[in-house]
């Protein structure tokens, strides 16, 4: 599944049957940060997103699987309009830094019997 | 689902036997704003499209539900010429 935003619809009177009375949404594919990514495609629609709106899609054969039990021929749908994102800062991701080496002993090594 | 325009026709005499009947076109896919993008696609034809307008293709094995290509080696078909596109 992927961020998108909803930024057009495509009119189709000539199309599939099983494609019949399902809305086409121009997606534009956004990353986690909201930044735009990748080409514009278009999405059905299962949701009633509107213009602007950031939703989230799936892609492949799942796409027709939202609109069950009709299974229109579709690879792209809009399954979702998103309310918000939480992401934690880049910084917070990265990995804790690997602890310090442990000083060398110096001297004799302490006996085990003390 | 992706846009594109209709560029030309595959003529094909050897092919899969479940492949016989069909129209076969080829497809360069295009921005919202009509502007060409990159490649080429050979897809199925479900809608009767002709040379020069604009349609809407699906790929994967999605092709394979649309009306007509059920259980047929299909994995782009063109289900809708496009009307208008709006962008808001």
């Amino acid at each position: 599944m992927y961020f998108g935003r909803v930024v057009g619809c495509v009119w189709s009177t000539v199309k599939n049957s099983n494609l019949e009375g399902q809305r086409m949404l121009v997606i534009q594919p956004l990353t986690p940060e909201l930044a735009n990514t990748g080409q514009r495609l278009i999405c059905t629609d299962c949701t009633g997103a509107g213009a602007g709106e950031l939703i989230y899609w799936v892609r492949g054969r799942e796409a027709s699987y939202a609109l069950l039990p009709k299974e229109p021929a579709t690879d792209t749908t809009v399954v979702a309009i998103v309310d918000s994102v939480h992401l934690k800062s880049a910084a917070a991701l990265d990995p804790p830094p690997a602890p310090a080496p442990a000083p060398p002993t110096r001297g004799r090594k302490p006996s085990r019997k003390g | 689902m992706i846009l594109a325009r209709v560029v030309g026709t595959v003529v094909a005499t050897r092919k899969d036997p479940r492949l016989e009947g069909f129209k076969l076109l080829v497809l360069k896919p295009v921005s919202p704003e009509g502007k060409d993008e990159a490649g080429y696609v050979v897809a199925v034809d479900t809608v009767s499209a002709g040379t020069g307008e604009r349609v809407i293709a699906v790929s994967g094995s999605s092709a394979r539900m649309a009306e007509g290509c059920k259980d047929k080696p299909v994995d782009t078909a063109i289900v809708g010429i496009v009307d208008e596109v709006r962008l808001d």
